[in-house]
């Protein structure tokens, strides 16, 4: 069966009353779903025996500037079991900036988001230890946003004194 | 040396010494104490820093702060065209820099759609074995040298040395390569380059077993590792590790062979796995990954077809440098895709490969224009760290130098 009729046919089971979007470009197969729903699904899809998506490879996110849900969200997860890799995504808006963390169902996932926390700003709801990766804790802004300057913000990062 | 008179000490050290009188060395052993290990520690392979809280000697528990090598490339990649990156990911990996000019490469590819030609695959398909190599005698090197043994660093660089002397041929730069190119690579390869390869792979195995001789028959060697830093297999998939350190869990997951790229799929060879998920099957699965990569070389030499190296495309790739001062048209692309970029489709790809170190994947989002919108670079190494409080825990100090160094990370592409 098709990778994707596969996963349609868990999700209509286990979901029936939820709206998923698929779409497919250059080979890989994308999940859009509500951000609601992110735990859920990705623990299904982790623990069904028949998907077992069980390789969180990358979390990410993109910063659209201009685009009513500001922040899509961006999981990359692979299936040993299936040799097939998995695209989720889902939109968060720049007033609700926060989306449930999946470290509880991927290890992995915890530098992930920590990644994504200090490059956009995007809380993740139960996180268990949400700091900032690779800029300082004092630092206020969130580098990869595209309103950050590439040149960055003069002052922003404190010099040691003379 | 004179001593010091009671008089002459501060009253309230006086005080405090005075009244620490009942202290034993039993006490002072059962106190917590927190180290701070790094940034500037040479087991580190790097800056990594890691905050140990010791019991005794015994780690309870480990935090690693990374950052300190945190150059914002994801955020430079957002700022110029796709041909201007490549000499950036020279300098994620740097013990690997060919391979990661070819993971970028292929990535570009797949965004924009199109396919180098034959030749030009099989050059980096040669290019990225011999960097697997490099990195992984590197590897063997240091992680011998962090439990003690000096000699072996010193003859696994000798082996290194030669490849890049190959790369010096090859492309004229030692160390930062940068030699692929979107749609295939800089120049072909050149009769002598592919000559120093093949004196390259007949000498190496015998200099490979000269090394193993010296560290698999040595019982200080094996001790510091065997049984240190265990993961199984299913602890390592869900801590996210990939690469060899994967492998040395028993998991047989290799990309090279579960989504073939270039042309993987048509050599002949083993994905090595050991299923004991210590440091010594980490160092193990790396010392026979290279006998494979010679393998790989040695079928990919004798399959290289000839051909062109570079794609006919003018609207993706950039002409040849004489093609551009003799011909219009050419000297037309050239300026377009110098100044506008490549223009890859909108849509966005992920696209990974399999690095010496584990899964490099490049997701790369295009608006359409010269520069990618989004550049998300997943760094094996960053991930391959996160296991390390899992790994130490329980464990004594010095075998956290160990567990670092059969994870071989390298900071550069950590910290990104």
């Amino acid at each position: 069966m098709e990778l994707k009729e596969l996963i349609e046919q868990k999700l209509k089971e286990n979901f029936s009353s939820e709206n998923f979007v698929f779409s497919e470009y250059r080979g890989e197969l994308t999940l859009t779903l509500d951000k609601k729903n992110i735990v859920k699904v990705s623990s299904m899809l982790k623990e069904n025996p028949d998907l077992q998506f069980k390789l969180c490879e990358d979390i990410t996110a993109v910063d659209w500037a201009k685009r009513k849900d500001r922040f899509t969200v961006v999981y990359h997860i692979y299936s040993l079991k299936l040799n097939s890799r998995l695209v989720l995504k889902a939109n968060v808006d720049e007033e609700e900036c926060n989306i449930d963390s999946v470290s509880s169902v991927w290890k992995t996932a915890n530098w992930h988001e920590r990644e994504t926390y200090d490059m956009y700003g995007i809380k993740f709801n139960n996180h268990p230890d949400l700091r900032r990766m690779y800029m300082p804790e004092e630092f206020e802004y969130h580098p990869l946003r595209k309103d950050f300057p590439l040149m960055g913000i003069p002052g922003s990062l404190p010099l040691p004194k003379k | 040396m004179p001593k010091l008179n009671k008089d002459e000490v501060h009253p309230k050290i006086l005080e405090t010494l005075l009244a620490d009188t009942d202290i034993s060395i039993e006490d002072a052993l059962e106190n917590e104490m927190v180290l701070n290990m790094g940034p500037q520690h040479p087991a580190t392979h790097g800056v990594l820093r890691l905050l140990l809280r010791l019991d005794g000697e015994t780690v309870m528990s480990c935090v690693p702060e990374l950052g300190y090598l945190h150059r914002g490339y994801e955020k430079l990649a957002e700022n110029m065209s796709y041909y201007e990156f490549i000499p950036h990911t020279d300098r994620l990996d740097y013990l690997s820099p060919m391979a990661n000019n070819v993971a970028w490469a292929l990535a570009v590819e797949k965004l924009a759609g199109i396919e180098a030609p034959p030749r030009a695959q099989y050059i980096r398909m040669i290019i990225t074995e011999l960097a697997r190599i490099a990195s992984h005698l590197v590897a063997i090197g240091a992680l011998a040298m962090d439990v003690g043994a000096m000699t072996v660093f010193l003859w696994t660089f000798r082996e290194r040395e030669k490849i890049l002397d190959v790369w010096d041929i090859l492309c004229g730069a030692r160390f930062t390569n940068s030699y692929t190119r979107i749609g295939g690579v800089a120049n072909d390869a050149q009769p002598e380059a592919i000559a120093k390869v093949k004196w390259f792979i007949d000498q190496y195995e015998e200099n490979l077993d000269e090394c193993e001789r010296l560290l698999n028959t040595n019982r200080i060697f094996i001790e510091r590792l065997d049984g240190v830093g265990i993961i199984n297999g299913e602890d390592a998939i869900d801590m996210g590790l990939t690469g060899p350190s994967l492998r040395g869990s028993g998991v047989e997951f290799d990309l090279r062979r579960a989504q073939p790229y270039l042309f993987y799929n048509e050599v002949d060879f083993k994905v090595i796995t050991y299923p004991d998920g210590d440091s010594l099957a980490r160092y193990f699965v790396r010392a026979d990954e290279t006998r494979e990569s010679i393998k790989i070389i040695r079928q990919a030499l004798e399959k290289m077809p000839q051909g062109e190296i570079l794609l006919n495309q003018p609207k993706k790739v950039l002409p040849k440098k004489a093609e551009i001062y003799s011909k219009m048209e050419e000297l037309i692309h050239d300026f377009m895709i110098v100044n506008f970029g490549i223009n890859p489709p909108v849509g966005d790809i992920y696209h990974a490969v399999e690095n010496p170190k584990g899964e490099l994947g490049f997701y790369l989002v295009s608006k359409g224009e010269g520069n990618p919108w989004k550049c998300k670079i997943r760094s094996p190494s960053m991930v391959n760290l996160q296991s390390i409080p899992r790994l130490v825990k329980g464990r004594m100090v010095s075998d956290v130098v160990a567990i670092i160094g059969s994870l071989d990370p390298v900071m550069g592409e950590a910290d990104k």
